[in-house]
């Protein structure tokens, strides 16, 4: 009774820990790159929800919605880096911040008006649509998929950033852009993709996550916050912090509601208070200066 | 650019002016045949803005019917929207009271912005027909003689499911819904009646309200050993609850029931086929098969592009009939609001969810039947067929006493 019980909680932790880390990878890119906190990466989610929706709409296709909406998502970043945020690096971050802040409104109007405020949901591919049993707990087979997905995109994250040429010439440009330059890097460059990447895996987290959860127009203000706290514990700026930010907090919120139900919404704050407490940069980040 | 900044404040100081000095003659003409102001604090944005718009086309239907005039006086509607947020819709309130002078309050949707404008509504005597928030207080200690309620109190729907749900599903239930008043209100109305008849709850459980992931309460109700679940969620809640609940494989083994907003029209076609089969209690479903429900259906339709009326339109609906029909038996007289009172508490009509009237007791409206609804595959989609009823359904009003 107990032990499935256990196993089949953990499941669910990874799982929502999985989507955590896809939901809140993108701002702490764009944060570990560009010193940019983008609280509008939460409209990117939603806009990738949307986009897959009518993707699928279109084709009825879900495979072909997980590689269009993140595509969309990316050339929507693109466009808001190179007009408006590429004038505000050399102002102070809150402007930024007042700036991504009043994108989530003008996003979150624009799917209103497009697609109406009414509530919608992806339907997950037919090949994962059942539940399966393991160890004696049912999982959705959807998660299992999510599971291994999110793991897959981490790796590959991990692999583009720290070994290919690429991924070197990124850091290269955020470590000290003018010496970058000086090398022939084209550094705006850099900086406009590092945007479109980190909102295109957004969009990406928006298709993954609509069979499970629903869609409509104010739910990218409302993974806000959960995603800044997975970053704030993992790590400014940190991919391995993302990963094991969202990890502890998809364990710790499932536990919390499965055996402290009167307390699971007060579980990711102490956390996250413990962290910061312990390291005020959180688990990976570099120290504060 | 900042000739276009002092034009643009030119224009708005003009029309302040303009304003103002208009301002004493609209006052003046209010008490000969201007028109009928009703206020209306609702959702227009965000998720819940479905259901302001529901309630409001329902109104609009009626007054249409009357060509927007109602005992030789023009009713003119003024929008607020609450945004779902307690302050913000108590700061229209007290801007429809005190600036527009409206007539007739109606709205809110949110229970917390209902019980935040009830004393301000009170203290100045404004009439208000609530539409829709069902805090079980403005049926009972906090009753008001100038409020109605044309919606339900979150009693209503739910107290007679508890012994349905235990004499024809199963004894042994886990119950959940969203933690704040409402939840608790509708669950412990669940409560009861299922007790009472051998009922057994075998585990309950309360969610943040927005919850995302259901998955560990699903995987508690699947330990739990219940026979059956009785839940209540609205929006996205009810549609994240309904389709993981079907992803998690417990809607074959375990029924799902619940207060009728579960699977409302609102978030029916989100939920799809997870809905199949889901048995829920309202006080309304599009599918009854009455002559001034069917004539309102197709109506309905004709006017907002075929448009399946949901409760929330009904509750719209019956909010303006009540208006309509007061204001016509008192001739257009909204200065004597003692008559104007007595005369909505006397109103009964065919409504399209049976015959309406009010409980002079308390306000509240006597729920004609509680249907027992099963989604069902119907022509068009799924849909809510009825499959049982409860008559008579009356607030207990526990603590209310209206002066006479």
């Amino acid at each position: 009774m107990f032990v499935p019980d256990f196993f089949g909680q953990a499941l669910n932790g990874l799982s929502y820990g999985v989507l955590l880390f896809l939901l809140s990878v993108g701002l702490t890119l764009i944060f570990g790159m560009l010193d940019v906190v983008n609280l509008a990466h939460g409209s990117f989610y939603m806009l990738g929800a949307y986009a897959g929706l009518a993707t699928i709409g279109a084709t009825g296709n879900f495979w072909l919605a997980l590689v269009v909406a993140p595509l969309a998502v990316g050339v929507i970043g693109a466009v808001m880096e190179r007009l408006v945020l590429r004038p505000l690096y050399v102002r102070s971050p809150l402007d930024q911040v007042l700036l991504t802040f009043g994108f989530i409104y003008l996003f979150e109007d624009l799917v209103k008006w497009i697609w109406g405020g009414r509530i919608r949901s992806i339907p997950p591919p037919d090949l994962f649509s059942r539940s399966v049993k393991i160890f004696g707990a049912t999982v959705p087979s959807y998660r299992l998929f999510v599971i291994v997905f999110g793991l897959v995109v981490a790796l590959l994250l991990w692999l583009l950033i720290e070994r290919t040429r690429l991924g070197s010439v990124i850091r290269a440009g955020v470590f000290d852009a003018e010496m970058a330059a000086g090398l022939g890097i084209n550094i705006p460059l850099v900086f406009t993709s590092v945007f479109a990447f980190g909102a295109a895996l957004g969009g990406l987290s928006g298709v993954i996550a609509g069979p499970i959860q629903s869609a409509s127009p104010p739910m990218g203000a409302g993974i806000l916050i959960p995603a800044l706290i997975v970053v704030v514990v993992g790590g400014l700026g940190s991919l391995k912090g993302s990963l094991v930010g969202s990890l502890i907090i998809g364990q710790a919120e499932t536990f919390g509601k499965a055996w402290l139900p009167g307390a699971s919404m007060l579980m990711i704050y102490v956390v996250m208070a413990l962290v910061v407490l312990a390291r005020p940069q959180g688990l990976f980040g570099r120290p504060l200066r | 650019m900042r000739g276009l900044t002092r034009r643009t404040f030119l224009a708005g100081a003009s029309a302040t002016a303009a304003g103002v000095a208009v301002g004493p003659w609209v006052l003046r003409s209010a008490a000969q045949g201007a028109p009928v102001k009703i206020g209306l604090v609702l959702p227009y944005t965000g998720v819940y803005a479905v259901l302001g718009e529901s309630i409001t086309q329902g109104m609009e239907l009626v007054f249409a019917r009357e060509n927007w005039t109602v005992a030789g006086r023009k009713v003119e509607m003024i929008r607020e929207d609450d945004e779902m947020k307690p302050p913000v819709g108590i700061r229209k309130t007290e801007k429809l009271i005190d600036s527009d002078n409206v007539d007739i309050l109606t709205g809110p949707v949110h229970s917390g912005i209902l019980m935040g404008m009830r004393d301000k509504v009170h203290n100045s005597k404004t009439i208000l027909i609530v539409s829709n928030a069902g805090a079980d207080a403005i049926s009972r200690e906090r009753c008001s003689r100038w409020i109605f309620r044309t919606s339900f109190s979150n009693w209503q729907p739910n107290q007679p499911m508890g012994g349905w749900v235990a004499n024809h599903v199963a004894k042994e239930v886990f119950i959940t819904a969203p933690n704040y008043q409402a939840g608790k209100d509708q669950l412990g109305a669940f409560k009861e009646t299922f007790v009472p008849a051998g009922g057994k709850l075998v585990g309950e459980d309360y969610p943040k309200l927005g919850e995302t992931d259901y998955a560990p309460y699903l995987t508690k109700i699947k330990q739990s050993g219940a026979k059956a679940v009785y839940a209540f969620f609205s929006g996205t809640d009810a549609v994240n609850f309904v389709k993981q609940y079907d992803d998690f494989g417990l809607k074959q083994s375990i029924k799902l029931t619940g207060a009728g907003f579960l699977t409302e029209p609102d978030v029916l076609p989100a939920q799809g086929k997870s809905a199949l089969g889901v048995i829920t209690g309202h006080f309304y479903t599009p599918q009854l098969d009455s002559p001034t429900n069917r004539k309102f259906v197709a109506d309905f339709k004709a006017k907002f592009a075929n448009k399946t009326p949901d409760g929330f339109a009904c509750q719209g609906y019956d909010t303006a009939e009540v208006i309509v029909r007061a204001l016509k038996a008192v001739n257009g007289n909204t200065k004597d609001k003692d008559k104007l009172v007595d005369a909505i508490a006397r109103v009964e009509f065919d409504s399209p969810r049976g015959r309406f009237r009010f409980d002079p007791k308390t306000h509240n409206v006597i729920q004609p039947f509680i249907y027992v609804r099963e989604v069902k595959e119907v022509s068009g989609g799924l849909d809510n067929v009825p499959i049982d009823k409860i008559a008579n359904v009356t607030d207990p009003g526990t603590g209310c006493t209206l002066p006479a």
